[in-house]
């Protein structure tokens, strides 16, 4: 065999008219009911809040004040609050905030976890073993606290927000893409391709990288509710989305300082927070069942 | 079994040392002091007061010096509650948070594991599907949803309960039942998986052929197998608990270590941030400890070689 017909071979090699990892993946994914409704409700949500505020009439911030705390009604469909702004389109809005930072967080978390992972798995040895008792350190750092302390300290930013909470929720997946990645560099097709004289950002990138992402998009999609909790949680604490902006943590604040004057303040934005949050953990959890069949019993 | 116990404290040292490292210089180089915040405070007394406290001194000579008192188990006097150590402080607010942390603890089991043992024995029935569902909805149901829910039904509507408070036992109830609901839902979930893995195993089949009863099997069998990944989860959930869920004591009022420690993020009170930063450390790192010690007895696979 010559190199050029093994290079073209970059992949494992399909037995023809078999069906590929992913497609094998998808059709066990739609056998699952609870997944499949999870994901069509995700894709609703997101629709909903992404395209919601720009065709709402009502903005999130406008006030009314002849019209405060009205019950859920024809008029505003969520009723509204202490200063007459449509709840619903409060609602929309502090989903796409809540979405936005569950998604980013978890995109900065994903980058800086796969590639520490993959450096420390492929390097291997002393490195490695360096680099993972960084991360056991870091692991027994009370996060939380430091996430709170970071945005107490230095002001309700933004970008901060990100930072501090991507900070906290790489680990796992450095973990995670680190024993991947041992693994499969035992793998004869890797050696096959170290025989062959790939460079090491090819085989990194071309050979591991791809055979990695089942398991870390299975992560990825779990953290995206651990992510979209914890910025509820320091939004709840005051710490999160400023006033007039809203998150979702932030709404069931407002909501639950005036809950015994209009209870749908606090009723809807949770209602919508959990609902999500239940989709995204049948759907991490059905994707696990499809991507990873050996993992499904947990 | 020593030497593990003695191996995992020293690697705990440089663990605390990075922690309190950290802490220090994030206080310090954050906007605002503990003495700022007051109006009208004349310029030489805020001089005095920050003297007292050495806080004129270079950064790097109050960081030695701290970590100095450290070494030599003393925290420091608080900058905020004149006259108060840190630790007395500390003393005083964690027993509060403490209590609350086991009340919910002993909630989420009582709950959490016939659930989980129920629906494992009884896969893919109705009974399955109930129960965890009903886990699924009480973990994406955050405390700070579930609490003011609480009291919205029991004490604005029912009036049977009060809202807030940490004086008698009935202040305690929804707190700890908010708690406690969170972790027994996970727990559910984690004996199921943990006991449908072990359910599978060859010396389950092994009693079952020997006619052991159903009851004696999950039992005497497979409970101790099933229950390794609760037992790993309760190490980081007791630490959350203990110290304090930080939304719960804030929804609900209670005077624990969680509300001592965001007051003191918000006072710029150097110490007392320190002090309960390095508190909940050691404990978390306590707790890991106490785990991984109760992992091995539970799972003779998992003893270091």
């Amino acid at each position: 065999m010559s190199i050029e017909s093994a290079k073209s071979k970059d992949f494992i090699s399909e037995d023809p008219g078999g069906s590929s990892l992913w497609k094998d993946a998808w059709i066990r994914l739609r056998a699952n009911r609870l997944a499949t409704i999870s994901l069509y409700f995700f894709i609703f949500i997101s629709l909903l809040t992404i395209l919601g505020p720009e065709i709402l009439t009502s903005s999130y911030e406008d006030q009314d004040l002849n019209n405060t705390f009205a019950p859920p009604g024809k008029e505003s469909l969520f009723g509204t609050d202490n200063l007459g702004r449509d709840l619903f389109a409060r609602v929309l809005h502090g989903g796409r905030i809540s979405l936005a930072v569950g998604f980013l967080a978890t995109a900065v978390s994903l980058l800086i976890g796969v590639a520490y992972g993959m450096t420390s798995g492929y390097l291997g040895g002393k490195m490695d073993a360096l680099m993972m008792r960084v991360v056991d350190i870091l692991y027994s750092l009370p996060f939380t606290i430091f996430v709170i302390l970071l945005m107490v300290l230095f002001g309700r930013n933004f970008i901060l927000l990100f930072i501090a909470i991507g900070a906290v929720e790489w680990l796992t997946m450095a973990r995670i893409t680190r024993g991947q990645t041992l693994s499969l560099k035992q793998a004869e097709f890797i050696e096959a391709a170290r025989a062959l004289g790939y460079s090491h950002s090819r085989v990194l990138f071309r050979h591991i990288l791809p055979n990695l992402l089942g398991p870390v998009i299975v992560y990825a999609t779990l953290t995206v509710p651990a992510v979209m909790l914890l910025e509820a949680v320091l939004s709840f604490l005051g710490l999160g989305v400023q006033a007039p902006m809203s998150s979702w943590g932030s709404l069931i604040k407002e909501g639950s300082e005036k809950m015994e004057i209009a209870p749908w303040l606090i009723f809807f934005p949770g209602l919508f927070f959990s609902l999500t949050l239940l989709a995204l953990n049948f759907l991490g959890d059905g994707l696990r069942d499809a991507l990873d069949p050996k993992a499904a019993k947990d | 079994m020593v030497k593990f116990i003695v191996v995992r404290i020293l690697q705990a040292i440089p663990t605390l040392f990075v922690i309190a490292t950290l802490t220090f210089f994030m206080t310090r180089l954050a906007p605002g002091g503990p003495f700022d915040s007051e109006k009208n405070i004349p310029a030489e007394i805020k001089e005095k007061l920050e003297a007292h406290f050495g806080l004129e001194k270079p950064l790097h000579e109050q960081y030695f010096l701290y970590l100095g008192n450290l070494l030599q188990g003393d925290l420091g006097p608080s900058f905020k509650y004149m006259g108060w150590e840190v630790s007395e402080l500390i003393a005083k607010a964690f027993p509060v948070s403490a209590q609350l942390g086991l009340f919910s603890l002993l909630i989420a089991l009582v709950l959490g594991l016939p659930a989980g043992v129920v629906a494992a024995l009884r896969k893919n029935s109705a009974y399955d599907y109930c129960l965890m569902t009903t886990a699924m909805l009480g973990i994406c149901l955050p405390t700070f949803v579930m609490g003011p829910l609480l009291i919205l039904l029991f004490s604005s509507w029912l009036g049977w309960l009060p809202p807030l408070g940490w004086y008698s036992f009935a202040d305690m109830i929804l707190p700890s039942l908010t708690l406690g609901l969170f972790y027994g839902a996970y727990i559910a979930r984690l004996t199921r998986a943990g006991m449908l893995e072990t359910l599978n195993q060859d010396y389950i089949r092994t009693a079952r052929a020997k006619g052991a009863s159903p009851i004696r099997v999950v039992l005497r069998h497979a409970i101790k197998g099933g229950l390794l990944p609760v037992v790993t989860f309760l190490g980081p959930a007791f630490a959350g608990l203990i110290s304090g869920s930080f939304i719960i004591e804030s929804i609900f009022f209670i005077p624990g270590l969680g509300r001592f420690f965001v007051t003191a993020a918000f006072n710029r009170d150097y110490t007392m941030v320190l002090g309960t930063v390095l508190f909940y450390a050691c404990l978390i790192i306590i707790l890991n400890l106490v785990v991984d010690l109760i992992q091995a007895s539970l799972d003779p696979k998992s003893r270091e070689p």
